[in-house]
């Protein structure tokens, strides 16, 4: 609770004293590219291999005759959209963008780099942290839009390429009753977990004290308590846009 | 002119810094001298704001600092260059990109000025061809002169070295003071020094305080340190050899 307390005032902070208008729109640039760029690579492959194993398994849970085959790309689409890209590739952004935040801000501060900012006068919470929390907001969305994409043509890949279904049975399932609303749940679910895994793990990094032992805990403590944080608020994210 | 006055500062319940008081003079090398863990670098922090001090004040040419508002704390830390005991070097940035950060964030200056201006910088400190090198790159004794080199990039009206020449072979380290003289004397300024180092406490000692456990014993300069009549210095002092033969009988 405490701890909590801190974080809230540590978020306020990053609002007072801020720099030209310019150098944060430079750094949100810089960290946008180091975010989302670099991170691309290991998305498309997850959410490719997650959709390619989704349908291979719904396929292989499906054995009604009663139930048409297009069904199978129907769940694989819903799962995609509601879960899979979102939520896991959370845990998956958590793992290798939250982990190296708290671990870059952590060993800035231990080697005296946050000190340096504060003396020429710098507020170094908000010049630091607030343009990777941009950077995130803007770039995860953008992620998970293209893990969901992806997941969904690995079930296509999957689905076709051993015959579970045919091409336009799939198509088929991916148009049929399909909801817009679940995109924008996505969304704002992804929205919502960027802010979470990066404020908590630049909270966690900006915290630390010691030597490179504490940097090693900081980032892994920035990884479980925004996973942490992410399911929580995942379930109750769900209970609020989806119960009407 | 910088002046504390009853400085003390507490973390949890250990007692770092009591009642420290005293003046920094314009145009010279203040010197802060003590054993490891006696609160120097605290002392240092206290004095440029990055801590808190418990009660006391700092005041820079007679501007209340602790106890000034957000905007004139910020005026006072512009005119503020340090060096930290580790170097503080931005690790994501090249050295020319280091030196040129204070620059960037705090003038108006036009990306040729800058980059002359760290240029001369960079050669004040004895460093050339190295700018688009990366901190992990450059030896503990370079990191230290571009250490300097961006303290100083700024003009600032105050230099806070938090010994810098530690770890330094004692060429280098002479060098080093030298060269803290050299820009003291050169742009007037108020220069503190922070060091445990008996070569520099000789070399360069105007004005000397002394910390011991927290609490200032001494302060005079160097041709009456060696007669100060306190225990607790002359252990400090005459510690090594080669001052031990300088004792007076
Ligand atoms: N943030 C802090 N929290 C708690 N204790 C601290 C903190 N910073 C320093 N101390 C304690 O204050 C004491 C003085 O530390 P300081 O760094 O000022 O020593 P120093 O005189 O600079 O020594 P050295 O010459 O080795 O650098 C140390 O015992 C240290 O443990
Ligand atoms: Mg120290």
């Amino acid at each position: 609770m405490r701890e909590f307390g801190k974080y809230v005032i540590f978020l306020g902070s990053l609002f007072v004293r801020r720099e030209k208008f310019k150098t944060y729109y430079q750094l949100v640039l810089d960290e946008s590219i180091q975010i989302g760029v670099k991170s691309t690579f290991l998305f498309v492959l997850v959410a490719t291999f997650m959709g390619a194993v989704t349908t291979v398994q719904t396929a292989f849970n499906l054995v009604s005759p009663l139930i048409p085959k297009f069904v199978i790309s129907q769940v694989v689409r819903d799962m995609s959209i509601y879960e899979l890209a979102p939520t896991i590739m959370a845990v998956i952004f958590a793992g290798k963008v939250g982990s190296s935040m708290a671990g870059g801000i952590g060993t800035m501060k231990i080697t005296e780099q946050i000190d340096a900012l504060e003396v020429m006068g710098i507020n170094s919470s908000s010049y630091l942290v607030l343009p990777k929390i941009i950077a995130s907001l803007l770039m995860f969305p953008l992620l998970v839009v293209i893990a969901g994409v992806c997941a969904i043509f690995g079930g296509y890949l999957a689905g076709t390429l051993t015959g579970i279904v045919t091409p336009t049975e799939y198509i088929q399932g991916i148009r049929s009753s399909f909801d817009p609303y679940t995109i924008q749940f996505a969304l704002i679910k992804s929205v919502v977990f960027a802010f979470i895994i990066s404020s908590v793990s630049c909270f966690k990094g900006y915290n630390t004290r010691g030597g490179a032992l504490e940097v090693g805990v900081a980032s892994t403590e920035a990884v479980t308590t925004s996973v942490i944080t992410l399911l929580l608020s995942n379930y109750f994210l769900a209970e609020l846009l989806l119960n009407e | 002119m910088i002046r504390i006055d009853h400085i003390s500062k507490t973390f949890l319940d250990r007692k770092v810094l009591s009642d420290i008081s005293g003046t920094f003079e314009k145009g010279k090398c203040n010197l802060i001298i003590g054993a490891s863990g006696t609160g120097k670098s605290v002392l240092l922090k206290c004095i440029v704001g990055l801590e808190q001090p418990d009660s006391g004040s700092v005041s820079y040419d007679s501007r209340d600092f602790t106890h000034a508002d957000k905007e004139m704390k910020t005026e006072i830390r512009r005119e503020i260059g340090m060096l930290f005991q580790g170097g503080a070097l931005f690790d994501s940035k090249t050295i020319e990109q280091n030196v040129m950060f204070p620059l960037d964030v705090l003038t108006k200056m036009k990306k040729d000025e800058k980059l002359e201006r760290v240029n001369f910088c960079l050669r004040r400190v004895g460093l050339e061809n190295i700018n688009k090198k990366r901190p992990s790159e450059i030896s503990g004794g370079m990191k230290k002169r571009v250490g300097i080199a961006r303290a100083i990039v700024n003009n600032p009206n105050y230099l806070f070295c938090d010994e810098p020449n530690s770890g330094l072979d004692p060429q280098t380290a002479v060098r080093i003071d030298e060269l803290i003289q050299e820009i003291t004397a050169e742009f007037d300024i108020t220069t503190v020094v922070v060091t445990h180092d008996m070569n520099s406490v000789m070399g360069m000692g105007e004005n000397i305080m002394f910390i011991h456990r927290g609490e200032k014993l001494w302060e005079g300069n160097n041709k009456t340190l060696l007669n100060s009549g306190i225990k607790e210095l002359d252990d400090f002092v005459f510690s090594n050899k080669v001052m031990k033969a300088l004792r007076p009988a």
